[in-house]
C-alpha cells in the first residue's frame, strides 16, 4: 500500500475552492515533484496534508501509512512522521531554536518509543547536521527564525528535518529566495535524506530545484486538480515550453481568457 | 449615615485605637488621617479610576494593628533630616495618606556618595497576620535615598495567604549621576487587594530603570511617578499576568520636568479567563524640557474572549523640540505561530503556553538580576502549566 493515498480531496479557504478533486500516490522511498503555475493549489496541498486549520476539506480522503490523516491533529500527523518545509517559516521571537527543536524531537521520539534526550545528547545529535547544513551554531540560541536571512530559514526547515527524521516529508517552494550555492546545499540536504523507508515530495514552481533533486515522478498541479504526471522528463518539458503548452495558464491570465 | 461615612468611620477607629508614637509622628499621622477621611476612596467618577471599581476595599471591613513588616526599621530611628524626606515625594493621594495614617515603620536605605551596592536591597512584604472581626491590612513604607553617583539595586516583594489588604508607598529620591535599578514583584494571594504607589525623583543625568511585575492579587492598583531632572533617564517596565476574576490597573506618569531626558516605557500584559487589566500611560513633558526622548509602548495578550484591557497613553507636552512616540496593541496568539509549532509535533497547548511565555519573556530578559530573572522563569512557567491543565 501506498504511504501517502489521497483521493478526491477539495479543500477550501473562506468558502473558495481551493483544491477540486485531487488524486494521488505516492510510495515510501519515493521523490514526487507537485509543480504548477501560481494559485494552482500547490501550497493549499501541502499545508492540508500537514493539518493547517485554515482550510476546510470538503470532500475527499487522504490516507496516510493506512490511517484517515485527515482525523489527526497538526501534531499527531508531525508524531507519526510527516514534516512540511515551510514556504514561508514562522518567526517565534521568545522561543530559542534549541528549546523549540529539543520539544519537537523529543514529543516525536516519545511517540516512536524512544527515550527522551537530554541538552547534551540532543547537540551531539544535531551538530554533524548543521554543519551539513552549513549553519553556525549560535543559531540554536537565538528565537525560532528571528532575524533570520531568507536563505537562514530554508537552511532552517531542511536542518529541522534531518533531525526529526520523518517518513513523508514535504517540502513547500522550498527553493523560493534562494541563490544557487544555497539551493545546492539544500538540495544535498534533501538528497542525504532520501531513502527506501521515507517518501519525498517537492512543491515547486520551477525546474530548477529539480536538476538537483531527481523526482521519481513528476505531476502538475492546475485549478485544484492534477492535470499530468508523468517522468523527470515532465519537468524539463514544462521548463522548455512552459504551463501554457500544456494548456494551462496562470490564475490572473485565466481569468483574463475565460 | 452614608456609606462614605461608613468606610471613614471603621478606619477612623482602627486609626484611634493604634500605638502612641512620639509626638512629631502623631502629627503627621494625624494630618494624614484628616486628608484621608477629606479626600475618602476615590470612585469610578474620577478619571483615575474609571476603570477600578474601588467597592470591594471600600465596602470591606478592617480590623487589627496595621502589620509590622520584617524589613522595617521602626521610623523613630531615622535622623530628623531622613525623616523629612518622607511624603516629600509621594503624591498626596487618599491611599497615600492612609498609609502614612498608620506609618510606624520604614524600609530604609541610605546609599552614600560614590558607593556601588552590588547586593540587590531586597524588601520583602508577607501578608499581614489574619484578624477577628475584618480583614487584616497593612501599610508598608520603603524610602531610598541614593546619594550622587551611587548605584544600587532594590527589589521588592509583596506576597501572602488569605484575603488582606496592602497599601504600600514607595519613594526613591536618586541623587545627580545616580544608577538605580528597581524590580517590584506582586505574587499577592488571589484574593488580596493591593495598592501601589511609587514615585521617584531622579537628580541630573540619573538613570533609573523599574520592572514591576504583577502576578497575584484579587485588584491590585499601582501608581507610579518618575520626576527626570535634566539629562536623567527612566525605564519604566511592567508585566502583568492575570486570569480569573483578577484586575490589575497600572497608571504611570513619567514627568520630563528638565530638558534633556530619556524615557523608555514598556508594559506587557498577558488576559485569560475574565481578567481584566487597565493601563494608563501619562507622559509629561514640561515647557522647559526640549530634547526630551519619550517612548511608550503597551502591548496586551488576551486568551480569552471574556477578558478585557482599557489601554490609553495620555501625553501632554508643552515644549515643541521633542520626540514622543507611543503604541498600543491587543492581539491573540498568533495562528500561523501555534500551526508552526504543531507541525513539528508540538501539542497544541504545549504551543498555546510556549507561546504565551515567550510573550513575556520579553519583559523578563531585560531584567538584570539573575536569581530574581530565574525566581520569575519559574513563577511564570508555574502559572503557565497552571493554566494549560485546567
Amino acid at each position: 500500500m501506498a504511504l501517502l493515498e489521497i483521493k478526491g480531496l477539495h479543500a477550501t479557504v473562506a468558502d473558495r475552492e481551493i483544491l477540486k478533486g485531487v488524486d494521488l500516490s505516492v510510495d515510501a522511498g519515493e521523490v514526487h515533484a507537485i509543480m504548477g503555475p501560481n494559485g494552482s493549489g500547490k501550497s493549499t496541498l501541502a499545508q492540508v496534508l500537514a493539518g493547517r486549520e485554515l482550510y476546510q476539506v470538503t470532500a475527499g480522503e487522504v490516507t496516510y501509512d493506512g490511517k484517515d490523516l485527515l482525523a489527526l491533529s497538526p501534531e499527531d500527523r508531525a508524531r507519526q512522521g510527516i514534516f512540511l518545509a515551510f514556504q514561508y517559516p514562522v518567526e517565534i521571537p521568545g522561543v530559542s531554536n534549541m528549546y523549540f527543536l529539543k520539544a519537537a524531537l523529543n514529543t516525536i521520539r516519545k511517540n516512536r518509543g524512544q527515550p527522551e534526550l537530554d541538552a547534551m545528547d540532543f547537540l551531539n545529535r544535531i551538530r554533524e547536521k548543521m554543519t551539513a547544513m552549513n549553519m553556525d551554531e549560535t543559531l540554536l540560541n537565538r528565537p525560532v527564525n528571528a532575524g533570520f536571512s531568507g536563505g537562514e530559514k530554508k537552511r532552517n526547515e531542511i536542518f529541522q528535518m534531518a533531525v526529526l527524521e520523518p517518513r513523508l516529508a514535504i517540502l513547500d517552494e522550498t527553493d523560493s529566495g534562494l541563490d544557487i550555492d544555497a539551493l545546492k546545499l539544500v538540495a544535498a540536504g534533501v538528497n542525504a535524506m532520501r531513502s527506501a523507508d521515507r517518501a519525498i515530495v517537492v512543491v515547486t514552481h520551477y525546474q530548477r530545484l529539480l536538476n538537483e533533486i531527481v523526482p521519481d515522478t513528476v505531476h502538475v498541479l492546475a485549478d485544484g486538480r492534477i492535470v499530468k504526471s508523468g517522468g523527470k522528463e515532465l519537468a524539463i518539458e514544462l521548463e522548455q515550453g512552459g504551463y501554457a503548452a500544456l494548456g494551462i495558464y496562470e490564475e490572473s491570465e485565466a481569468v483574463g481568457k475565460a | 449615615m452614608t456609606a462614605a461615612a461608613e468606610q471613614i468611620g471603621n478606619w477612623l477607629e482602627l486609626f484611634t485605637r493604634q500605638e502612641r508614637a512620639d509626638p512629631w509622628l502623631e502629627k503627621l499621622r494625624e494630618d494624614a488621617f484628616a486628608r484621608f477621611t477629606e479626600l475618602g476612596f476615590p470612585a469610578t467618577r474620577d478619571e483615575d479610576w474609571r476603570f477600578t471599581n474601588l467597592a470591594p476595599i471600600a465596602r470591606a471591613k478592617f480590623a487589627g494593628q496595621a502589620a509590622d513588616a520584617p524589613d522595617q526599621i521602626e521610623i523613630a530611628r531615622l535622623s530628623e533630616a531622613d525623616r523629612a524626606q518622607l511624603g516629600k515625594y509621594a503624591p498626596q493621594t487618599a491611599f497615600v495618606a492612609l498609609n502614612t495614617a498608620f506609618l510606624k515603620g520604614v524600609a530604609f536605605a541610605k546609599i552614600g556618595r560614590g558607593a556601588l551596592v552590588e547586593q540587590p536591597v531586597a524588601i520583602t512584604q508577607s501578608a499581614p497576620p489574619a484578624q477577628a472581626g475584618g480583614l487584616p491590612h497593612a501599610h508598608p513604607r520603603t524610602l531610598i535615598l541614593v546619594a550622587p553617583g551611587a548605584q544600587c539595586t532594590i527589589i521588592e516583594t509583596y506576597q501572602g495567604e488569605g484575603q488582606y489588604l496592602t497599601n504600600a508607598v514607595t519613594e526613591i529620591a536618586a541623587g545627580e549621576g545616580a544608577v538605580v535599578d528597581h524590580y517590584k514583584v506582586q505574587m499577592e494571594s488571589a484574593d488580596a487587594f493591593h495598592i501601589a504607589t511609587m514615585q521617584v525623583s531622579l537628580g541630573r543625568s540619573a538613570n533609573f530603570s523599574t520592572h514591576n511585575i504583577s502576578l497575584g492579587g484579587a485588584l491590585t492598583r499601582n501608581d507610579i511617578g518618575v520626576r527626570l531632572a535634566e539629562g536623567a533617564e527612566a525605564t519604566v517596565n511592567g508585566l502583568y499576568l492575570v486570569n480569573g476574576t483578577q484586575h490589575v490597573d497600572n497608571h504611570t506618569e513619567i514627568d520630563h520636568a528638565e530638558p534633556h531626558g530619556t524615557s523608555h516605557e514598556l508594559y506587557k500584559g498577558i488576559l485569560d479567563g475574565r481578567a481584566s487589566a487597565v493601563f494608563n500611560g501619562r507622559i509629561i513633558v514640561r515647557k522647559d524640557a526640549q530634547k526630551t526622548d519619550s517612548k511608550q509602548t503597551n502591548k496586551n495578550l488576551v486568551l480569552s474572549d471574556d477578558a478585557v484591557i482599557d489601554t490609553k497613553p495620555e501625553l501632554q507636552i508643552l515644549a515643541d523640540d521633542v520626540r514622543c512616540t507611543h503604541g498600543a496593541t491587543i492581539g491573540q496568539l498568533d495562528a500561523e505561530s501555534l500551526f508552526y509549532l504543531q507541525s513539528r509535533g508540538i501539542g497544541r497547548v504545549e504551543a498555546r503556553s510556549l507561546l504565551t511565555q515567550a510573550f513575556a519573556q520579553d519583559i523578563i530578559d531585560r531584567i538584570k538580576v539573575p536569581e530574581l530573572r530565574e525566581q520569575l522563569e519559574r513563577a511564570l512557567a508555574g502559572k503557565f502549566h497552571e493554566r494549560t491543565n485546567r
